[in-house]
Parts: structure tokens; C-alpha cells; sequence
């Protein structure tokens, strides 16, 4: 009896030692853990980032902490310093999630945008409540920062001189978080955006900028003048295009700038095609729903506009056509202003005509056809961007990235990063990031916050993605990408 | 000498008991010694499960079985676009099987099974890569079977048993791959169902065409599991969602499929027998998993479209003296899942198991079983291409490699 324990026991014990023997973990033939990557030919040490709202990790119509702590540029350093990169990436983080600024104790931008779902078919953005805490006026103490994107700065004002001084921020010729967080101070001389950025001796950097040199007037539905031709940027309103003259200058000064010690590495990026955010491509220029007696009403309103403009044109005419207006019963075409049609204001006639496809309207036109906008009144000229607008946006930024790439060309030590075919991608395919993919549809796509021209952080972590790939591509380096879905997308109130 | 063998065969085969889909094949110690094979075999009230028409061959006129098995599961993920890696931490299962066989009189016998022929248990880390499609699942259906068996002749036998089926299932995911409440924490959904009840059958034929030869056919019937007005507990909804998705109702329908099986077992010697089965699953019954919710949510629409899928079971048993048996087995098993359906919550690639298992003669009628599993999935590249995120399907995929062991213990008690 004893031996026959003994041998149950010995049994037992080689049935379970089969079992530990065997039970080793499943393990992947090429485990994308422990591919810690290097930085190859790239230089990493002092990583430094200029632009504007998009380096700034701006999003949902504000700068706030977390948005800014996933900044393409914070995810790139984070990414750097896996390879031995730069670990003292530094960004001037704003005082709150709220995202307001506050000039002495007035508060000067809105808040972030949250979606209220709570009627579900019809999804409106609204600024989140609270009293934001970040003071612009009280400097953050005269250092240098890694990160220096700063919001609504176009090519220009990165050399100039003022930016950073408060008194001008109601005048225009300061910005308010470039006053915040500019080297200099109240006990120190003025700096520039540049400056601060070149004074750092980086050896490796981000320029992105550009894009407001063209969006500012594509988003105020081109109230502004194409300055095309005027190469002096201190004439110009802010929002008007940038003369590609101008910006070629500018840009080539700050790449100077940038790569006074001719090691210096970096990266330029180019300018998306404004067109095919979700700001522009969300409202439809046709979605007015009218019943008969409404449309017949509205017609009987507009009857003596067409008859004057067949008058005035020549009944038949292809202007004529255009500007006749005509409502039905089912979806109609918002009545918009267009500048560009013939001046008949003289005979009473406002430039007016129903909108078509080519028509963009903005994301801020869908609160104006709710008053009444494109049917009883026909919707300003700052909500929509027509034809001949969308043109001439599209030279501008075709100048500028023609501009853009001939300077990476020119300088073996500088890549590009083509933004504009990235954002192409997201507005027409989507991108696939592997583990879930966005699109550009406006709140439910993720690769646009709720502004709906800003990437969300998870349309950051795939444009730092992106970056990642051309410096591994151009520096023959292997930084390791990030998950765009560890990061947010929009938030719902 | 009999230990050293053992280890020799157990290093051997380091290298069946889950199959396909949400299958956990582990319903009988001596048959998985033998690469769960058995519907050829009519060696303890394992039979059964596994062929009931092999109660009228049992040489005992009583015979009770039962057995435990412990499972240690793992499934690794790892996307290298999006340079993320996960895997699940996966409570050890515990199935159990249960049978009793009586002779009536030398035509009829009856009996009774309780087994978990179907199951899964796999937690992911919460709020991982692929949270939107399942956090953690928890399945367990438990059959209990009465069971006649009828010789028809001296060579074949029938036998008989309604299934009751009694299923319950945990499931928790994230609602969306971004969707947040104002503290920042992923919205997600928990369904629970217990204690769905259903109705199927076991029949078998068991053919003894000579001493040596055993042949066997056995069809499950499906089972359809069908949860209604169970509780769907959504946790972590924005404030603007709640009246959306408030906490409810759902229903579903879970489908266990039938199973065809046929095998031959053979004496080569009064001490060494053979046996191979082929096992068809019908998995082309698992089309969808939808979810019906009776709140704002609607109704969840996840295809599956498995394809029916073989496996083929191989197994050998060795009488070393009058007190122990030893037992081999190889199964290779064929995945049910088709291209673009490869979801984490049973993900599983093509696989072989490897299986051993021993039995020891306690007493003139007592027998201690043991079994070893090691099932090695193939690493394998799919995704799941039917994510539904706002009307744009999206696909969540990258390398996944799984591996089982199992340690099952099972006494046999007969007279």
C-alpha cells in the first residue's frame, strides 16, 4: 500500500512537471516588444518645434493642457527619447483643461468645444463652462521652450519683432501665447519667435508652418484680400493670403535661422489643402428643407430680385440663370453672397445667387441657416467660400508648398513631410493606423476635433506617425510609432 | 522504467482540447489521454459523450466517471504598425465531466452525463488595443444528458440522450474605440445572461464488427442558446448619452453547433489500441452575435460567418502491466474562422494538440485518470473588418499566437 502511494505520487508529480515543462507562453517569432530602435544618422539630442495651432496641439477651439501634452511634438519627443533623444522636451502647458485665456482678468478666447449628444440626430458643439485659470499677461519666467508652436501664427510673425509684447495684443501685433511664453520678459529685451527657437541651437527640429497664411482667410469664407503681389506683410489685415513672394522670403529666413550651424537636422512640413477639412466639407450647400407653401413664399419674396437681375442682365443670360433664385418643395440650396458677381447694387440688386456643390460652406453656417440664413437672408460672404475663393487659396498653398519643398531639396539635412497628402488620405480614404482607423467626418471620424479644423489627438498621434516614418525613411533611423489608439478623439458633454 | 517512459513521452510531446471557435474539447480524461478520441472506444462511461451507443459494449455493468481539468490559456497580440503589444490574463477554467453508466439487461443500458462541451474565458487588459470588440468574455454552457443505449444486434448498438443545456455568459466592451465619460474613462456595456436554457440531443451508433474492431458515429445536435430581457449594464456614459443609453435590456441568440463525428479504434495487440476519429463541426451556424439592446443603442450587428471546420484525432493506448495504462494522442484542428472575422475574444488559428495520459489501477475498481493538453495555435496575421464606428466599418487586426495547456485529474469507479 505504501509503494502504491509512493507511485501515485511519483505519477503525480511527472504529470505536473509535463505540464510546467510544456506550458511555456506562446511566444510571437519577431515580437514587436523589445524593438527598442535607434535614432540611425538623426541627431536627437536638442529637439526643437515651431509653428502654429498644429504644433501647438490646438484642438476643439482652444489650447488646453491635455491637448497640448499630446501634441504631435510632445509624442514625438516622448518617441526620441526611446532612442536616446532629447529627454527635457519642454512645452508652455496652459493652467487648465478648460482652455480660455484670461489678459489681466478678462477673458479673451472661449473655452474648449464639448458635443452635446443630448438630442442624437441633431449633435451641436458647445463651449464647456468654467472660468479658465491660464493668465497670458503673467509671463512664464523668461526660459526657453522646446515646443513653440504658438496658435494664429502665420509665416511672418515668427520674425516679428512685438509678437511677444502684451501691450499689443488688442492691436493685433502681439499674440497673446507667444506673450505668455516668449524668453523674453518684463526685465528682458523683445524676442521673436525665431529667436527663441534658433537661440537654442537645436540639433534637430519641426517647422511646420503656413497654414494660417492661407486658412485664416478660407475660414472667415474669404472676407479677406489675396495680397498676391504686396510683399509687405505689415499692410496686410489677418485675413488675408500671404503673397507667395512674402513667404518666400520668410521661409527661407527661418530655415536660415534654423540651420545657422549647417548640422542641424530637421524636418519642414508642408500645407494641407484647407478644402478637405471638415470645417468646409460638413454643412451642405443644400440641405434647407422646405415644404410648398414655404417655398412658394419665399419665391414670391424673391420674385422682384430675379425679375431686376433679368432686367438688368438680359433674361436668359447665364449670370441670370445663376442668380435666379427658386425654391421647392424637399431640399433646397442656401441663398449665399458672392462679391464676384456683377455689381448691381446701384438698381438695388445685392450680389446674391442660390449656392451649388462647388460652393464650400463652413461649420458656422449651420447655427446662421437656423435663423434663417440662405433662405430669408442670404448668408454673408464669411460663410461660404466659393469658387473663385477656393481658387485662389489653392494657388497660395501650392506657392507656398512648391516653396516648401525646394528648401528641403536644397539641404541634405532637411526632409519633408507631405501634410497636405496626409490629410488627402484622411478626407478620402481614411487612415488605417492598424489597430482601428479615422476619417474626416465631422465628431464621429476621429482624425478632426470639434473645431472641425484641427486634428484630434489621435489624428496627432497619426500625422507624428507619419513624421516618425519620414525621419526612419530619411535618416535611416528605426523610432519606434505610438498606438493612435491609446489617444482621445472629441468629447461628449 | 514506467516513469521514465512517461517523462520520455511527455518530452516528446511537448510541442485536444480546445478546437475552433469557443469549442472546449476536454470531456473525458482517458479519451483526451487518446487525443480526445472515443467515439470508437468503449472503455469507461465516457462513452456517454462520446458515443452513447458504446454503453451496451462497457464490460462492467456499472461504471461512474468523473473528472476535473484545469486550463491555462494565453492569447498575445501584438499590431506593428501601431507598435502595440497585449495579452490576456485569462482565469485558469476549470470544466468538469461527470458520467454514469448502468446495465439494464444485456440489451439496454442507460445513464446520464453533465459535461461543458462549450466555453471561453479571455481577459484582455481593460481598455486595451482592442476593447471595443471584447474587454473579457466569460461562456459556460453545462449539458446534462440521460442516456439509453440499445443493442440492436451483437454488433450494433445504439444509444440516445436529450441534452439540457444550461448557459450563462458574461461580455464586457468598450461602446466605441474613443467614446468617454468627463472623467476620461471609456464608456463600455457588460451583458449578463444566466441560466439560458435549451434543448438538443446525442446519438451515437456503435459498430463491433470483430474482437479487434470498433467503429463509431456520433452527431450533437445543435443548441441555440436564446437570451431574452437579459441585463446590459452601460457604465461610464457622458452626461449628454445618459438618456441614450441608459441601463437595460438584450437579447441574443448564441448558437452551440452540432458536431459529426466517426471513428475506428482497433486492438493491434491485447495490450495496444489505436483509435481515429474525424470530428466535422457545423460552425456555419454561428453567422452573427448581434446584440439587440432596448435603449437608444440599438441593435449591435457582429457578423461572424464561421465555416464549418474538421479535425482529425489521433490516439494510442498502451497496457504496461495490470495497473497502468499510458496514453498518446495528436489532434490537428482546423479553424472555423474565415478571412476578415478573426475577432480576440476566440482567437483562434489553426492548431495541433498534443495530448497524454495515464491511468493507474488504484483498486480492482477504482482507476485514477490523468491527462496532459498542450495545444500550440498557429502565429497567424488577421483582422476583423466589420467593426461598425459610425457607418464606416473598421478594421481591428495584427499578429495573434495562442497557446492551451490543460492538467485534467478523473477518477473511474466500476463494477
Amino acid at each position: 500500500m505504501m509503494l502504491m502511494k509512493n507511485q501515485i505520487i511519483k505519477l503525480l508529480s511527472v504529470v505536473t512537471a509535463c505540464a510546467a515543462i510544456a506550458a511555456c507562453d506562446a511566444d510571437f517569432e519577431n515580437p514587436v516588444q523589445g524593438n527598442a530602435g535607434n535614432s540611425g544618422d538623426a541627431d536627437l539630442s536638442k529637439f526643437v518645434t515651431i509653428g502654429d495651432s498644429l504644433t501647438a496641439g490646438y484642438a476643439d477651439g482652444a489650447l488646453y493642457k491635455s491637448g497640448q501634452e499630446d501634441s504631435y511634438p510632445a509624442i514625438l519627443a516622448q518617441q526620441f527619447a526611446k532612442v536616446g533623444g532629447d529627454a527635457n522636451f519642454t512645452q508652455p502647458l496652459v493652467s487648465d483643461d478648460l482652455g480660455g485665456l484670461l489678459a489681466g482678468v478678462i477673458q479673451i478666447t472661449d473655452n474648449r468645444l464639448v458635443l452635446n449628444l443630448t438630442d442624437p440626430d441633431s449633435p451641436s458643439p458647445e463651449v464647456v463652462a468654467g472660468t479658465p485659470t491660464t493668465e497670458v499677461m503673467s509671463n512664464l519666467g523668461g526660459t526657453y521652450y522646446s515646443n513653440l508652436g504658438v496658435p494664429g501664427a502665420k509665416s511672418f510673425h515668427l520674425g516679428a519683432p512685438g509678437y511677444d509684447d502684451g501691450a499689443g495684443i488688442l492691436a493685433g501685433t502681439a499674440n497673446p501665447y507667444f506673450v505668455r511664453m516668449a524668453s523674453s520678459s518684463a526685465l528682458t529685451a523683445g524676442t521673436t519667435m525665431i529667436t527663441d527657437a534658433a537661440t537654442q541651437a537645436p540639433s534637430f527640429f519641426v517647422l511646420w508652418i503656413g497654414n494660417n497664411d492661407v486658412l485664416s482667410y478660407a475660414s472667415t469664407g474669404g472676407i479677406g484680400v489675396d495680397q498676391q503681389g504686396n510683399p509687405d506683410p505689415s499692410t496686410y489685415g489677418s485675413d488675408d493670403i500671404t503673397d507667395p513672394t512674402a513667404f518666400a522670403g520668410v521661409y527661407a529666413g527661418l530655415v536660415g535661422a534654423l540651420t545657422a550651424n549647417p548640422a542641424t537636422q530637421g524636418v519642414l512640413v508642408n500645407i494641407p489643402d484647407v478644402s478637405t477639412i471638415p470645417y468646409f466639407t460638413t454643412v451642405p450647400y443644400n440641405a434647407v428643407p422646405l415644404d410648398q407653401a414655404t417655398a412658394d413664399y419665399l419665391n414670391g419674396l424673391y420674385a422682384p430680385y430675379n425679375g431686376g437681375v433679368a432686367t438688368a442682365l438680359g433674361a436668359g443670360s447665364a449670370e441670370t440663370i445663376k442668380r435666379t433664385i427658386n425654391f421647392t418643395a424637399g431640399q433646397n440650396a442656401v441663398i449665399i453672397e458672392d462679391e464676384y458677381l456683377t455689381d448691381l447694387s446701384g438698381g438695388g440688386l445685392p450680389s446674391m445667387r442660390q449656392a451649388t456643390a462647388d460652393d464650400l460652406l463652413v461649420l458656422t453656417a449651420k447655427t446662421e441657416i437656423g435663423l434663417g440664413g440662405g433662405t430669408a437672408y442670404a448668408l454673408g460672404d464669411n460663410f461660404v467660400l466659393i469658387p473663385e475663393e477656393k481658387a485662389l487659396v489653392a494657388a497660395a498653398t501650392s506657392a507656398f508648398n512648391a516653396n516648401i519643398k525646394a528648401a528641403a531639396d536644397a539641404n541634405p539635412n532637411l526632409i519633408l513631410v507631405d501634410s497636405s497628402a496626409i490629410m488627402q488620405e484622411i478626407s478620402t480614404t481614411g487612415i488605417d493606423y492598424g489597430t482601428g482607423a479615422i476619417n474626416a467626418t465631422y465628431a464621429t471620424g476621429g482624425a478632426f476635433s470639434l473645431d472641425g479644423i484641427h486634428p484630434t489627438a489621435r489624428g496627432y498621434a497619426v500625422v507624428a506617425n507619419r513624421i516618425i516614418d519620414a525621419i526612419n525613411d530619411g535618416f535611416n533611423a528605426s523610432i519606434p510609432a505610438v498606438n493612435p489608439g491609446d489617444y482621445s478623439t472629441i468629447f461628449v458633454k | 522504467m514506467k516513469i521514465k517512459i512517461l517523462i520520455i513521452a511527455c518530452m516528446c510531446l511537448s510541442g485536444s482540447v480546445y478546437a475552433g471557435g469557443y469549442r472546449v474539447a476536454l470531456q473525458g480524461q482517458k479519451a483526451l489521454g487518446m487525443g480526445h478520441t472515443g467515439v470508437a472506444m468503449s472503455d469507461s462511461s465516457e462513452v456517454v459523450f462520446f458515443n452513447p451507443g458504446a454503453m451496451t459494449a462497457l464490460d462492467n455493468d456499472f461504471d461512474i466517471s468523473g473528472g476535473v481539468t484545469l486550463i491555462d490559456s494565453v492569447i498575445k497580440y501584438q499590431n506593428k504598425t501601431a507598435n502595440v503589444s497585449a495579452e490576456t490574463d485569462n482565469p485558469v477554467g476549470t470544466p468538469i465531466s461527470f458520467y454514469i453508466a448502468q446495465r439494464h439487461d444485456e440489451k439496454l443500458s442507460y445513464g446520464i452525463g453533465i459535461y461543458t462541451p462549450y466555453g471561453n474565458a479571455v481577459e484582455w487588459q481593460k481598455d486595451w488595443a482592442g476593447s471595443h470588440l471584447v474587454n473579457n468574455i466569460e461562456l459556460h454552457a453545462i449539458y446534462i444528458q440521460p442516456t439509453i443505449s440499445y443493442k440492436l444486434s451483437d454488433t450494433y448498438s445504439l444509444g440516445f440522450g436529450p441534452t439540457l443545456v444550461s448557459g450563462s455568459v458574461e461580455f464586457n466592451r468598450n461602446l466605441s474605440t474613443s467614446l468617454i465619460d468627463d472623467n476620461g474613462n471609456r464608456s463600455n456595456v457588460t451583458l449578463k445572461a444566466n441560466n439560458v436554457t435549451a434543448i438538443g440531443y446525442n446519438i451515437g451508433l456503435f459498430i463491433e464488427p470483430s474482437e479487434e474492431l470498433s467503429l463509431g458515429i456520433s452527431y450533437r445536435s445543435k443548441v441555440d442558446l436564446r437570451a431574452r430581457d437579459e441585463s446590459a449594464d452601460f457604465q461610464n456614459i457622458p452626461t449628454s448619452l445618459q438618456a441614450v443609453y441608459p441601463d437595460t435590456t438584450f437579447n441574443a441568440d448564441l448558437v452551440l453547433p452540432a458536431e459529426l463525428t466517426i471513428g475506428v479504434s482497433y486492438g493491434l495487440s491485447k495490450d495496444l489500441v489505436l483509435a481515429a476519429d474525424l470530428n466535422r463541426t457545423y460552425w456555419s451556424a454561428y453567422e452573427n452575435l448581434d446584440v439587440q439592446f432596448n435603449n437608444g443603442a440599438g441593435t449591435s450587428y457582429n457578423p461572424r460567418n464561421y465555416n464549418n471546420a474538421n479535425i482529425l484525432r489521433l490516439g494510442a493506448q498502451y497496457a504496461m502491466n495490470d495497473d497502468l495504462t499510458i496514453r498518446a494522442g495528436i489532434y490537428f484542428d482546423h479553424s472555423p474562422i474565415g478571412d476578415g472575422y478573426y475577432t480576440p475574444e476566440t482567437a483562434r488559428a489553426d492548431s495541433t494538440g498534443y495530448t497524454a495520459g495515464a491511468t493507474y489501477k488504484i483498486s480492482k475498481r477504482m482507476e485514477l485518470d490523468f491527462s496532459l493538453l498542450l495545444l500550440e495555435f498557429e502565429e497567424f496575421n488577421g483582422s476583423y473588418d466589420y467593426y461598425d464606428q459610425g457607418g464606416t466599418l473598421i478594421s481591428f487586426g495584427g499578429d495573434y499566437k495562442s497557446s492551451v495547456t490543460t492538467l485534467g485529474f478523473g477518477l473511474n469507479y466500476k463494477y
